[in-house]
């Protein structure tokens, strides 16, 4: 009886396991430029980075049961850092822009986060958003800097080095040779979320998370935990940022706004924030669904709210929890 | 020293609104445990209806009748949260916090759309009654006398609220519930009734807020949103679930934001966000109540 | 000198002497029941020992070092730990994940984010092991939020026992619990509290459990300390028999 306890979890972990699936979607994902037109894989192109910030957000809620509504402040400075390395730099290496970011964000999480995670549930949340406020405020005020509500331009940049040639057109750039950039990022980005979220510290983030004070009393330093989570959750979603805006060719204070924030919390909950491919499934169906809202009617938030409302209503386990219990539920039945 | 005067009645006038705002949401949150992120949003409502009020739909009328319209928007905002607590809110009570934090914010993006849908992505303004009270000397400068008017109010309000609460009936069971629930609808009383009523009564308030701020300022969307985080840096530093608190916390934050704009007129978005986390990070305790 | 001691330790709330100058001394390797009635002290006691509170004043000393400034991490390193009375588990978390995060914890190893905890065997080994001391290795893969009470109740006290302290405080293990499962869990804990000399002081209300599994009984009501002695000698006493019983019995 304890043998098959002793080897259950590690089936259930096992790569095996995982591969079964990630396998054919990586393939999948390869040949969408092959597969479809430009227009469609630069959608597609647009919710793996969102997946990316998705992901980053997830580890504060999902896993630390931290709910920010101020992530767009993350994203934002991502995407501002790379226009800032364009306009006052004149870097145009793609690579050279992920490092900036990873430093910029990490200095504006670094900050922010030592406020934060003092605090625990709705005043971190308003902290959250207040903070991202500021930045947002920051972005209109230095208009000189940072271009205002006109924005700050972002030309494509250098891959690897080789700049795209003058004869291919931007389009192509952006649905081939962009798009499997940022598609390699999502990947690196998921395996090591993945690596985090299993590894001895991210046990211990559900560990605060279910029971802080027992957390406590095990010997966990929670606010300590709670700010390398923040730092990590930060410098994901700036990363997303930074593969935005070559996409988007613009960065404007939109990208600080608190609405995009609470995208980014939509996405999460749409998927499932308790599991681990829920914001990445949260994020790319979002993205859809945005582009066909916005597409429908000006009034889209409207649209999303009452999604959210009805979501938390009736569906709390996003669609990734909610297809799990199907599968369990009609495996159940099955075995029976 | 007349230029003090002034700034103190700026101040002033900040904290009333700010009291209301923040008073509602500390009132709710003390009854019946929940944060309402669209709280803003019903401040930003009571001052977009007075405005339309005064300003459009009988904007013919005596200015006696205009006076008389000014708390529309606050019944509004009352009739929203009224319809809102029992359908949308009572389901997430026993949830975790998140649940409610995120049905909340549903609801603020609603009401957002709902405003930019009914009245425009534009500014509103409704001055007619500010203009016409004209404005006070104050030494060698003029001060609306609007103004003092909404500082009256505002007075008023925290003293009504305080004999409510503290002297009739109805606010010995609020605080009852707020104490124990269990124990209240053990002893016989509607818990349910309780809760809309309290939250009914906070809206109101923040409705108020925004209704009687508008004749001297603009209605515009976004509101809600900043109005939302300044009332929570309010109750954050009064603690939560108390109105001396929120009266405290909103003299602490007019007088601060004041000073802040006489120094750094350029960056006063940014700055009052700004002091909003120092704040936090020097007193983490609320005065009064609890924060966490 | 003993084990661990505390000097006049007091804490109030508002007018409350919860803890009123309170001398508590335990020696290595005893297991002591700390009795009272409710609002005696005892928890708040534990409270203050084990971190959870901090005294108004007083001092606590913990093997020769004065340990009443430290944080909670720094006591459980020092050897401290405690069960709950009422039960603190992490509920989303299968059994042997509670457990298993103790041992990392223990040892150092929650910092690092790089690593699979699953690759880890020594960790989970012992966690399975500790699960079958506590008679809880066939619900190991089951969430700890899903058990029986009794069940969590033992877990609650593994997770301490994880920790592997010196001394461990454990708040009323058997509340809660229907009274034919409040022996089994109090022998399991026994013997191995027994078995690995580990100092224990446990919270009971269960007079039969107290008079049964320990050797020293520390008597609290109203804040202080009223008696300390052997389960004959407290049976015997009546002053303590008026505090906790109540002065109508005949």
């Amino acid at each position: 009886m304890s043998t098959i306890a002793l080897i259950a979890p590690a089936l259930r972990r096992s790569p095996v396991r995982i591969a079964v699936w990630a396998v054919p979607i990586a393939v999948i994902l390869a040949v969408v430029p092959w597969v479809m037109d430009s227009y469609r894989t630069i959608q597609l192109a647009y919710g793996l980075i969102f997946a990316i910030a998705g992901l980053g957000f997830n580890i504060l809620l999902g896993y630390t049961g931290l709910l920010s509504f101020g992530h767009a402040a993350y994203f934002g400075a991502g995407a501002y850092t790379v226009a800032f390395m364009v306009k006052y730099l004149h870097v145009q290496s793609m690579e050279l822009f992920l490092l900036g970011t990873i430093a910029a964000t990490l200095l504006v999480t670094a900050l922010f986060g030592y406020v934060c995670v003092r605090y625990t549930r709705i005043f971190f949340s308003i902290l959250t958003l207040a903070l991202s406020q500021v930045l947002w405020s920051l972005a209109f005020k230095f208009f000189w800097v940072t271009g205002g509500t006109d924005g700050l331009r972002v030309p494509t940049p250098k891959l690897l080095g080789a700049a795209f040639a003058e004869s291919e057109d931007k389009i192509h750039f952006l649905s081939h040779a962009y798009y499997y950039y940022v598609l390699v990022v999502f990947v690196v980005a998921v395996g090591v979320m993945w690596l985090i979220v299993h590894s001895p510290f991210g046990k211990a983030l559900q560990a605060i998370r279910d029971n802080e004070t027992r957390a406590r009393f095990v010997g966990i330093r929670i606010r300590r935990y709670r700010f390398v989570a923040f730092l990590l959750s930060g410098v994901f979603t700036g990363i997303a940022g930074a593969l935005w805006v070559p996409l988007n060719g613009l960065v404007t204070p939109d990208a600080l706004v608190w609405t995009f924030s609470g995208e980014i919390v939509f996405m999460s909950v749409l998927g499932g924030f308790r599991n681990f491919t829920g914001p990445i499934v949260g994020a790319v169906v979002y993205n859809y669904l945005k582009d066909f809202a916005v597409g429908f009617t000006v009034y889209w938030q409207t649209f999303m709210g009452v999604v959210l409302v009805v979501l938390v209503l009736t569906l709390p386990t996003g669609i990734v929890g909610t297809a799990k219990l199907l599968l369990a539920t009609a495996r159940r039945r099955r075995s029976q | 020293m007349d230029i003090l005067v002034i700034h103190l009645f700026n101040a002033l006038l900040y904290t009333s609104v700010l009291f209301l705002i923040a008073g509602g949401l500390s009132l709710i949150y003390g009854v019946m445990r929940i944060v309402n992120l669209a709280h803003g949003n019903l401040f930003a409502l009571g001052a977009f209806v007075t405005a339309s009020a005064v300003g459009q739909w009988f904007a013919g009328s005596t200015s006696a009748a205009l006076y008389l319209l000014i708390p529309t928007g606050a019944f509004a905002a009352a009739a929203v949260g009224a319809a809102l607590e029992p359908t949308l809110l009572r389901p997430f009570y026993r949830r975790p916090e998140e649940y409610q934090l995120l049905v909340t914010f549903g609801i603020l993006m609603i009401l957002e759309d709902v405003m930019r849908f009914i009245w425009g992505p534009y500014p509103l303004t409704a001055t007619t009654l500010f203009e016409q009270m004209g404005s006070i000397k104050v030494g060698e400068f003029i001060y609306p006398r609007y103004n003092l008017l909404v500082i009256t109010i505002g007075a008023l309000a925290a003293v009504f609220l305080w004999a409510f609460i503290y002297k009739t009936r109805f606010g010995v069971v609020l605080r009852a519930t707020s104490q124990d629930m269990r124990r209240a609808s053990a002893l016989g009383v509607n818990v349910n009734l309780v809760y809309i009523q309290a939250f009914t009564i906070g809206c109101f308030m923040a409705g108020l807020g925004g209704a009687i701020i508008v004749p001297g300022q603009s209605a515009v969307l976004g509101m809600g949103v900043d109005a939302l985080v300044l009332s929570f840096i309010v109750v954050v530093i009064g603690g939560l679930g108390s109105l001396d608190g929120a009266m405290v916390g909103a003299l602490i934050v007019g007088l601060l934001r004041e000073f802040a704009i006489s120094t750094f007129p350029e960056l006063e978005l940014a700055v009052l966000y700004l002091i909003a986390a120092i704040v936090l990070l020097v007193r983490p305790a609320g005065l009064f109540g609890r924060t966490t | 000198m003993s084990y661990l001691e505390t000097q006049k330790l007091m804490k109030y709330f508002g007018d409350t002497h919860a803890v009123d100058k309170v001398d508590f001394q335990i020696g290595e390797g005893e297991v002591v029941a700390l009795i009272g009635s409710n609002g005696a002290g005892k928890t708040s006691l534990v409270n203050l020992i084990s971190g959870l509170l901090t005294p108004d004043s007083g001092q606590i000393i913990f093997r020769g070092q004065d340990v009443t400034k430290q944080p909670v991490q720094d006591r459980i390193k020092a050897g401290i730990a405690r069960s709950f009375q009422i039960v603190n588990l992490f509920d989303e978390l299968t059994v042997v994940d509670n457990v298993a995060l103790s041992i990392f914890a223990r040892e150092g190893k929650t910092r690092w984010f790089f690593k699979l905890a699953d690759h880890d065997h020594g960790v989970w080994d012992e966690a399975h092991e500790i699960l079958r001391h506590f008679g809880l290795d066939t619900k190991a893969d089951q969430l700890a939020g899903g058990i029986a009470q009794g069940e969590r109740k033992l877990l609650d006290v593994a997770v301490a026992y994880a920790l592997k302290p010196r001394l461990l405080f454990l708040d009323e293990p058997t509340s809660g619990v229907s009274t034919r499962e409040k022996a089994p869990i109090m022998d399991v804990i026994t013997s191995i509290v027994r078995s690995q000399k580990i100092t224990a002081v446990v919270i009971e209300h269960d007079m039969d459990i107290i008079f049964k599994y320990s050797e020293r009984i520390v008597v609290m009501h109203q804040g202080s300390i009223l008696a300390s002695g052997s389960p004959e000698e407290i049976r015997a006493n009546e002053s303590v028999k008026d505090a906790v019983f109540g002065p109508t019995h005949a």
